[in-house]
Parts: structure tokens; C-alpha cells; sequence
């Protein structure tokens, strides 16, 4: 195993190697959680924080949840109930935080480098559980390994991901993962949700979603995060729908075998067609939250790994 | 009375260099010697009118915290920089003659160089209600601006720019286009996709160039641009100029040294206004400061404190300081072979004062004896922890840099250095 990292901030720092290591530990862990003793103690007297500046229940439940079957002792805070309100300074809260002596701390925030300006203020390792429009890494890596398991390889696929790319961190991981393990990609969407520049990444980019869908071998859907809409992007929900919605006629210019993931929650007929996500051959969206909770699961513990590591080292 | 001796003159108003001596009379230039002036050998060392720094702020009234007149007059001081022309968006805003007056008053009591204060062009740089101009000009005014407040309705703009120009005063606007500027941290581009940075194309400063160039074809108005920083606004204030109108831009150092890329992991410091620039359009504006389309470098020199710094980028405040860097990072121009010395202080020193009406900026007899003398060449590396300013918020702390100023004089009397 291979990993170097003391936080987990982004796919961005990760090497490849770094990237199979979580995955092939991840792998593990799916089959832990599957055994009847879903327990191991690799965080045991380890203290896990998961702080959420921004809802969710999903992250934070799977976060919670690897990190329990992990032996850590989890604390959850939800942030935007706490003192961000009295006006404290996220860099006031994060030495808040670190006087409890955390070692392993979830954050997620709505600015984009945030979670960063965080980890260089504590001494635990941080695991970005997504900043603003920047990155959501175990997200990426969630479909990473949903994607190598459901396909045997994750390289030298054709891989679209379509949607509210201008709003995505999930996007962003994932277009830097799948590049950095040499898969095509392309970005579908209407182009007032691309962002700028992304042709430069490698991708093609495709305003057209039966064109792009063309002999893919992998549709990943993103929600339309409609919180974030400040209004105009799109004209209306039905005509998302008609144009970018994923139905069956759409999905049927991707490759016979082609599998549909989505990072969920799923707005039902505004991105995806009920019966899609529901079919069982084609959608893996069940797969993907099961993948989640075993990929953060071997981050936390390769992390803490380096985290014993590094004190015994200074002790 | 003082004699520079073996200095080497660089002057814009010729755009030659040469060594020499130099004569200062009464704190004016003069052509010949006076009996029993203090003699200073320069050793080599340049001599250049002294910097005239348009869009400096000054943080009296309101945040004395960040910087007091005391301070950035030291950092001027300190910068070469001998006439700070001072930027009206404090709090409570340079709007009124008596708020003028109080900066007026504070300048002379505790800056070692001279301030010239500018003034607010609508009241509570709203965009509603023109300011005094009047007033503030028999106050002492030398420009009206907004500063990044853009006049939004173009109605008001129109009687602004009217009314000034009836009274003859300089506008400086800020041509970024409010609409698509609003919430932008970075340039769009490959990089703010992968930061995930709210963005602004830099197709606004275009657009804003754009309509004020109509305003100006439509009242008269004599304008300045705080900063252009695109190429492709470039052939539109070249047209402008063609065409007559009574338009200068001006640039901000760091557009001219820096570039999105170096915002790397989000350092706030490298946060500005407008964001930095992809390298082809700092490449473009170098260009046109050496060709002289664009014709003064300024500081835009922003005291903000730590706490406004150490937040979120977005969320982070704007501005960097400015005063002592200047003519170290432009000189980074000279070294690369962008532009020759003349050139670069005809961008520093003439222009500005040409702008203003002022007599400085020249090294011939009679002008003001407002002087630098710098080694080009001295290497250092900047530490922010050093700077006169109170804020330390600048893009260069660490940075390898050359020239080192050994001696700045306003009026002929020495407020920088020893030797």
C-alpha cells in the first residue's frame, strides 16, 4: 500500500498509485461490511469529528457510519447551528476544535478552498467531505471503485458525466480522477452550466446529450443543484428535462452495457427518469452509496495510518 | 541645497539616461550648482523623479488599524514613492469638502510625503447622487472617483461625467462591467474551473471600457482607467485615443508581474481587484506599457489586516499593499528587458503628474525636487514582516527581488534613508 498524503483535500495531490491503494483497501471493506461482524478496530481510541458547515445527510451518515465501523469515536456538529451564526471565524472554530484533540476531522463547507485553510490550522488529518464548486474526493473515489467493480477495469473507458458541471465539486474530482487513470471523458450540458476552460482539461465537451452519449460505456448524472441556481440558468425545469433529463431514448445511444450512476439525492424526472435510476441492469446508484461508506472507511484508516505514523516518529 | 554627484539621471521627459551630476536649488532643480550644497555621491547609483502613486488608500478615516497617514507616508517613503494621490473609499467615504478637509489636515500633520486626495464621485459612492464636485475641487480634489464602485445607471454616469467636465475635473473610472464582475474572485479560464472560484470573463473590462468610451465621446469628460488589465481591451482604448478623446489608463503593478496561477492554493494575498490575469493578458499590458498605450503604473496600494485575509478566498477581502513593492516589482520589467528605465518612470512619475497637472515627474531645472535614488541591481528578498505599512498583506513576501531605494526626497528634503 501506498499512500503519502496527511489529509485527504482533493483527488487533485493524489497519484495513481495513491488512488489504488484506497481503492484496493476500500475492496476490503466492502467485504467486511457485507460479513456478519461488520466491525474492525483500525481507528480504536481514535476520535473522528464530522463537521458540516453546509446540510447533508448522506455524506455525513456514510462519514459516520465508516468511521463507527472503524472503532473511532465519531462526533457529529452541524455548524450552520453553531457559532458561524455568533460570528466566529472558521480559522477561530478549527482551533476550537483542535484544543479537543481530534484525529481524524470530516469537514465540508460552501467556499471552495476552505476545507484547505482548515487543515493548515490543525494537527489531525482532514478529509474534505466537499468545499464550495472545488473538489468532493471520496465522492470520486466512491464511483471510482463503484466503476471498477461494475466494469472490471477503470481505464480506457468512454465516461460521461452530465449535467450541472458549473456547480459540481463531484464533477471536478471525477473528471481529475478518471483523467489521471486515462479514461475518455466528456462533459455534457447546457453551456451555461459548463465551466470555462474544460476542453483543456482533455475533455470533450458536448452541448448535445444524444451525441455525447454516443457508445459510452459509463453516464454519470449529476443533480441539478437548484439551491445554487441564483436564477436563469436553464429555462425551466420541464425543458431540462427534455433536453439533459436521462430516459430511456437517450440512454439508448450509449453502449448496450453502459451503466448510469448518479451521487444522489436524484430529483426524479428533472435529471433522471424514475425507471432508469430504479433498473436494476443499468442503474448502480445502490451500489455507489454502499461503495461510500467502505471508500471512506480505507481513506480514515489509511490516514490514521500515517497520522500513528507521524507521532511516534516526533514522539 | 544639495548636489547629486556621479548619479545616473534617468529621465522620462527625454526618455535618455545618463551620468551625471544633479543640482537642487531652494527644493527645486536647478542647472547650476549652489554655493555650499550638501554634496552626495551616488556612486553610480540611478536618480529618478520620485514615484506619483494614483489610487493609494489610505485608511484614515475609519480603519487606522489597516493604515494611517503616518504609516503609508513612511511606506511611500520608504518606496520612492514622493506624491500619494489617495483613494476616497474609506469609511465613512471622501465625499463632502469637510471629510476632504479632515484628510487634508491629517496628511499635513504626519506624512513625510506629499498627499493629494481625490474624492468620491456620488455621494456615499452609491452611483445615485453627484458628489460637491465643485467644492471638492476648491478643496483641493485632484480627481473624482468611485473607485471599483461601478455608476451602474448610465443616466447618472452621464450627468456625473457632464457636470465634471463643465468644472474641468479628472474622472478615474473603474471599467469592469458590474453585472458580470459581482461575486467574481478569479478570471475564468481553466484555472478558476478547477479551483472552483466564482469567475468573471474578462470580456466585463471590455464592456465597461466600452460604454464609458461613449460617455466620454458623449460630455467630454477628461478621464483616467484605474486599471486595464486584458488584452482585448486594448485596441478599444487605442481607437479612443486615435479618435481624440481625452482618455489614459492606468495598470496596477501586480497585473503587470503576477498571474492567476500564482492565486495556487488559494492565497487571499494574491486576491485583487479586478482578479489577476491569464499570462497572454499580462504579456498585452506589459506591451502597452512599454508602447505607451498605457500610460501609468500605480500600486492600487489595499491595507487589509490579517482577520481579513485568513478567510475562504471568496470570502476574503480585496487589495494588496503596494507602496514599498512598487518599484522593485516594475523594475522586475526592466530586468526582463520589457521596458528601459526611462520608460518605466515616465509610467511612474511623468505620467501621473502629467495627468494631474502637477510639476513633478521631471528632472529638468525648475520642477519640484522630488527624487529617488535606487541601485537597480541590489538583490533582497522581501520580508512582509519588514514593510512601514500597518497591513502586511502583500504577494511578495518571500519573493526574490531586485532594487533597493537608498534615498527618497520630497521638496528637496530628504524622508528616506542615510547615505
Amino acid at each position: 500500500m501506498t499512500f503519502r498524503q496527511d489529509h485527504l483535500l482533493g483527488i487533485e495531490p493524489l497519484a495513481q498509485d495513491e488512488i489504488l491503494s484506497i481503492l484496493d483497501l476500500a475492496d476490503d471493506y466492502v467485504a467486511l461490511s457485507r460479513s456478519r461482524e461488520k466491525h474492525a478496530d483500525a481507528l480504536r481510541g481514535l476520535t473522528q469529528i464530522n463537521m458540516f458547515f453546509e446540510n447533508s445527510t448522506r455524506t455525513q451518515s456514510s462519514f459516520e457510519l465508516a468511521g463507527k465501523r472503524l472503532g473511532a469515536d465519531v462526533m457529529n456538529m452541524s455548524m450552520q447551528a453553531s457559532s458561524i451564526k455568533k460570528g466566529e471565524t472558521l480559522i477561530d472554530t478549527a482551533l476550537t476544535l483542535n484544543a479537543m484533540r481530534p484525529d481524524l476531522l470530516v469537514v465540508r463547507h460552501p467556499h471552495s478552498g476552505a476545507v484547505d485553510l482548515l487543515a493548515q490550522k490543525v494537527n489531525c488529518a482532514v478529509l474534505n467531505a466537499g468545499d464550495g464548486r472545488h473538489e468532493h474526493p471520496t465522492q470520486a473515489l466512491l464511483d471510482a471503485l463503484t466503476i471498477r467493480r461494475a466494469k472490471g477495469r477503470l481505464h480506457r473507458l468512454n465516461i460521461a458525466i452530465c449535467g450541472d458541471i458549473a456547480h459540481s465539486r463531484v464533477a471536478r474530482s471525477n473528471l481529475i480522477l478518471l483523467g489521471k487513470m486515462e479514461n475518455r471523458l466528456r462533459l455534457i450540458g447546457p453551456p451555461t452550466l459548463m465551466p470555462a476552460g474544460m476542453s483543456e482539461f482533455g475533455c470533450e465537451v458536448y452541448e448535445d446529450m444524444e451525441e455525447g452519449l454516443k457508445d459510452v460505456d459509463v453516464v454519470m448524472m449529476l443533480r441539478l443543484q437548484k439551491e445554487r441556481m441564483d436564477g436563469g440558468f436553464i429555462p425551466s425545469e420541464r425543458e431540462y428535462y427534455h433536453r439533459y433529463g436521462l430516459d430511456a431514448e437517450k440512454l439508448a445511444f450509449a453502449k448496450p452495457d453502459a451503466i448510469v450512476m448518479h451521487p444522489g439525492p436524484m430529483n426524479r424526472g428533472v435529471e433522471i427518469d424514475g425507471t432508469i435510476a430504479d433498473d436494476i441492469n443499468r442503474s448502480v446508484i445502490q451500489e455507489q452509496v454502499e461503495m461510500g461508506v467502505a471508500v471512506r472507511m480505507a481513506a480514515m484508516d489509511l490516514l490514521a495510518r500515517n497520522l500513528r505514523a507521524k507521532r511516534e516518529a516526533a514522539a | 541645497m544639495i548636489t547629486f554627484r556621479n548619479a545616473r539621471l534617468i529621465d522620462p521627459e527625454t526618455g535618455e539616461e545618463r551620468q551625471g551630476d544633479l543640482h537642487v536649488v531652494d527644493g527645486l532643480i536647478s542647472d547650476t550648482p549652489a554655493p555650499g550644497a550638501e554634496v552626495i555621491d551616488c556612486n553610480g547609483a540611478c536618480l529618478a523623479p520620485g514615484i506619483v502613486d494614483i489610487g493609494v488608500k489610505v485608511c484614515e478615516p475609519g480603519e487606522r488599524h489597516k493604515e494611517s497617514f503616518r504609516s503609508a507616508g513612511l511606506a511611500a517613503a520608504a518606496g520612492g514613492v514622493t506624491t500619494m494621490v489617495t483613494r476616497p473609499d474609506t469609511d465613512p467615504p471622501i465625499d463632502s469638502p469637510e471629510t476632504l478637509e479632515f484628510v487634508t489636515r491629517r496628511a499635513r500633520e504626519v506624512s513625510p510625503v506629499r498627499v493629494l486626495p481625490m474624492a468620491a464621485l456620488t455621494k456615499g459612492r452609491a452611483g445615485r447622487e453627484m458628489t460637491e464636485i465643485g467644492f471638492l475641487l476648491d478643496a483641493g480634489a485632484v480627481a473624482f472617483t468611485d473607485c471599483d464602485h461601478v455608476i451602474e445607471n448610465t443616466k447618472v454616469a452621464q450627468r456625473c461625467f457632464m457636470y465634471a467636465r463643465s468644472l474641468g475635473a479628472l474622472v478615474i473610472g473603474h471599467v469592469q462591467e458590474p453585472g458580470l464582475s459581482k461575486g467574481a474572485a478569479a478570471t475564468s479560464g481553466k484555472f478558476a474551473s478547477l479551483r472552483g472560484l466564482p469567475w468573471v470573463s474578462p470580456m466585463a473590462e471590455r464592456m465597461g471600457l466600452d460604454r464609458d468610451i461613449a460617455l466620454i465621446e458623449m460630455t467630454g469628460v477628461r478621464y483616467h482607467i484605474d486599471q486595464v488589465t486584458t488584452a482585448r481591451a486594448l485596441p478599444a482604448l487605442e481607437r479612443a485615443k486615435e479618435n481624440g478623446f481625452d482618455i489614459t489608463a492606468g495598470v496596477s503593478i501586480h497585473h503587470l508581474t503576477l498571474n492567476e496561477l500564482d492565486v495556487a492554493d488559494y492565497r487571499t494575498f494574491f486576491k485583487v481587484k479586478p482578479p489577476l490575469r491569464a499570462e497572454e493578458d499580462r504579456k498585452a499590458v506589459v506591451a502597452a506599457v512599454a508602447s505607451g498605450l498605457i500610460d501609468i503604473i500605480s500600486s492600487m496600494h489595499t491595507p487589509q489586516d490579517e482577520e481579513s485575509k485568513r478567510l475562504p478566498f471568496e470570502e476574503a477581502a480585496s487589495g494588496a499593499v503596494g507602496l514599498e513593492t512598487l518599484l522593485p516589482a516594475a523594475l522586475r520589467l526592466y530586468h526582463a528587458g520589457e521596458m528601459d528605465l526611462p520608460t518605466l518612470f515616465r509610467a511612474l512619475s511623468l505620467n501621473p503628474a502629467k495627468r494631474l497637472g502637477l510639476g513633478q515627474g521631471r528632472l529638468s531645472a525648475g520642477a519640484p525636487a522630488d527624487l529617488v535614488l535606487f541601485d537597480p541591481d541590489a538583490p533582497f528578498v522581501l520580508d512582509r514582516f519588514k514593510l512601514n505599512s500597518k497591513s502586511k498583506n502583500t504577494p511578495f513576501d518571500g519573493a526574490r527581488m531586485q532594487g533597493r531605494v537608498r534615498g527618497t526626497w520630497v521638496g528637496g528634503a530628504r524622508v528616506f534613508g542615510d547615505a
